[in-house]
């Protein structure tokens, strides 16, 4: 049997090693660090990703799915990386190497090395569930964490997106609505209750929210959208819109505002048992306008009292559109662009329509016809 | 004979269906079909000859927009989906007094 010295000897005949020069001149590689999480944490290579040698052979695949990727991984001195080597070439990788000397040279040789943010042991408990995903884990949570997320409505469809936001450590939550908490809305909105009867709906969502994650910064706006209001308000800066909106002057005036400020829009809208659910991204796919141009006519829009809907609906719908609003902030999976999602809650059926960008898109498209903010005037039964 | 879904906020017009059944070769033919067997349906969807701009049009899942409009073939057993917009979120009713201030609609852009 050979002793560790032998068998370290014998993998590194066998792999290939690159100095950092011969390393950086790699075009396209993928720098992996083999390490463990405490040494990433004291500095890494800039652009390197981390997957720790004991995952390497069950995370490389989704970092690194084309075996013909140029892969340099590097360690501490050179030596798990070269059985690491091994390994990825084991598994198929054509155009593997080690990293000479490791991250010790690297930072000896006064070569630029990024020191990671990290979580706080408080943070890194709360997230665990998150940090357990490679395509989320502490890279993603940090970016949660970082985001601006502004939720339009804090009624039905804002009830859920707002908890589920703030559970997973969205560290920035806007809320525009002015109504005030009532009996009929306890029925589906589930972040008020009673104790919040006849306070401002942003007041008692604000109170939940910071009840469930005090990371989560909550910025109230006590009003209703409007012309005036929305460049005010848009200029906070918000990486992401949550569309739950109860009525068509609201849809319209966020459509154009984000279509002009380049914010994508997640989208729901509920009616009795049947939701739809998509994501407008301003110019990679169609806006709100591309699918619907213009407003229904009043008769055709009873977006009111009068509709009713099933109280979990906008639960469902909800928390689609926040699927949808955490993997845009996280940037992975296949954001739901040019798709509209239909439920029907009586069928347990969801189906999907193909929606396009229209190149005569009043907003969006080559020539837009609308430059500025349109009021519509409100057309839901009073 | 195609399937046609009716839209919540259009089933009175269908006597309460979710589907109904219409048939035709092109989606003109079945409109024109379905605006016979349920006029109060068809009238909300189509009339004078074309598909009104608020409501959209998808067979099997593409919109007819995108395809040969009113010319689109259906198949027999093809799904035809109506869809108007639905602004429904909270589905609060507005409180009294907060009825828009706002300036007439553009003409352009609001049907009303």
């Amino acid at each position: 049997m050979p002793t560790y010295r032998e068998l370290l000897q014998q993998t590194k005949s066998e792999i290939s090693e690159l100095d950092a020069r011969a390393a950086r001149e790699k075009q396209g590689a993928l720098w992996v660090d083999v390490r463990e999480a405490d040494e990433w944490q004291e500095g890494h290579l800039p652009g390197a990703v981390h997957v720790p040698r004991g995952y390497l052979e069950s995370r490389i695949e989704s970092v690194a799915p084309d075996r013909s990727t140029p892969v340099i991984l590097y360690c501490a001195a050179a030596n798990r990386s070269a059985f690491a080597a091994k390994t990825l070439e084991e598994l198929g990788y054509t155009d593997v190497h080690s990293l000479a000397g490791g991250f010790t040279d690297w930072k000896r040789n006064g070569l630029e090395i990024v020191m990671p943010r990290t979580l706080s042991p408080e943070r890194r408990t709360r997230y665990s569930r998150h940090l357990l995903i490679p395509e989320i884990g502490e890279e993603g949570q940090l970016k949660l964490l970082d985001a601006k997320i502004l939720l339009i409505g804090a009624g039905g469809l804002g009830s859920p997106a707002s908890l589920y936001l703030a559970a997973a450590g969205v560290g920035t939550l806007g809320i525009i609505d002015a109504d005030i908490v009532d009996e009929t809305n306890l029925q589906r909105q589930i972040v008020h209750s009673l104790d919040g009867l006849g306070a401002p709906k942003v007041d008692s969502a604000k109170r939940a929210i910071q009840a469930l994650n005090p990371d989560v910064d909550v910025v109230t706006y006590r009003e209703r959208l409007t012309s005036e209001n929305i460049d005010r308000i848009l200029d906070d800066g918000w990486d992401l819109i949550v569309d739950g909106a109860d009525n068509f002057p609201t849809r319209y005036l966020v459509n154009d505002a984000s279509v002009w400020r380049g914010i994508p829009v997640i989208h729901g809208s509920i009616y009795r048992f049947e939701g739809q659910v998509t994501v407008f991204k301003p110019h990679e796919g169609p806006c709100y306008r591309c699918l619907f141009p213009e407003p229904p006519p009043p008769e055709l829009a009873p977006s009111c009292a009068e509709g009713g809907v099933l109280g979990v609906l906008p639960g469902i719908v909800g928390t689609l559109q926040t699927n949808e609003a955490l993997k845009l902030a996280v940037g992975i999976g296949e954001p739901l662009v040019g798709r509209l999602l239909l439920f029907d809650a009586l069928a347990t059926e969801f189906s999907e329509v193909k929606i396009e960008r229209r190149e005569d898109c009043p907003v969006c498209g080559t020539h837009p016809t609308i430059t500025e903010y349109i009021d519509y005037v409100e057309f839901c039964a009073r | 004979m195609s399937v046609v879904r009716v839209p919540p906020v259009l089933r009175t017009e269908a006597g309460g269906a979710r589907e109904v059944e219409a048939s035709g070769a092109t989606l003109r033919e079945l409109l024109e079909d379905l605006s016979v067997r349920l006029p109060a349906l068809g009238s909300r969807v189509y009339a004078d000859g074309s598909i009104h701009s608020f409501v959209n049009v998808y067979v099997d899942g593409e919109d007819v927009r995108t395809r040969a409009g009113l010319d689109t073939p259906v198949r027999d057993g093809s799904t035809v989906i109506l869809l108007p917009a639905m602004a429904g979120g909270s589905l609060t009713p507005p409180a009294a007094g907060r009825s828009r201030a706002a300036g007439p609609p553009s003409a352009a852009a609001c049907p009303r």
